[in-house]
């Protein structure tokens, strides 16, 4: 009796990973897009540095 | 008779919990840290320092579907002139190998072209002012 709750459980787990997933995560896609982009062109670096004297700036002030 | 219909509705009722859940938990990120996308990245991180002017210049562009393309050669320097296709060309491998792991890294391999897509429209949205890009078949300045 119990292995065959654990056979029930087991097929309820392995037909939910076969749910997850099919539609396309647009939204998640874009944010990883964003992730690897910034770093092969480097983009927060560019910020940093476009904020860093300003904020040196107002260190100073 | 009875207690066997009862412990069959509970393991029905774990396999639903089971499924509920983990459709819950589904979180939406994509997987991007693999050795291979890294590879690719830094492979792309370091072609960019030649790229980068060119995009200035507008000799080359982005591409609707997410590639780049030589959009006026005569922008080049000369010296830059004969290495450029070979230069696109390599370029265009790794970010159509990139498309292809992000997929694969999420055991997704048909979703190739669908990240294809997604890359496409935030190279444009992300690229500097005074770069090209293609929309509808002809070049944009950005």
């Amino acid at each position: 009796m119990t292995s065959k709750i654990a056979v029930v459980a087991l097929f309820g787990l392995l037909t939910a990973c076969v749910t997850i997933n099919i539609y396309f995560p647009a939204a998640a896609a874009q944010e990883a897009a964003d992730q690897i982009i910034d770093d092969v062109w480097q983009i927060d670096d560019e910020a940093k540095k476009a904020t860093t004297p300003d904020a040196e700036a107002t260190a100073t002030k | 008779m009875i207690q066997l219909g009862m412990k069959q509705f509970i393991s029905y009722f774990l396999g639903l919990m089971f499924l509920t859940m983990s459709v819950v938990h589904a979180a939406p990120n994509l997987e991007v840290n693999t050795p291979a996308i890294n590879a690719l990245k830094n492979s792309m991180q370091a072609r960019h320092t030649a790229l980068a002017s060119h995009y200035e210049s507008g000799a080359i562009g982005l591409t609707a579907n997410g590639l780049i393309a030589v959009r006026d050669a005569k922008a080049l320097p000369l010296k830059d002139r004969r290495g450029i296709n070979a230069l696109v060309a390599s370029e265009n491998s790794d970010r159509s190998r990139l498309y292809k792991e992000v997929a694969v890294a999420n055991s997704h391999p048909e979703w190739e072209a669908s990240i294809q897509d997604a890359f496409a429209g935030r190279w444009i949205d992300k690229a500097q002012g005074g770069w090209y890009y293609q929309s509808a078949g002809a070049w944009q300045k950005k």
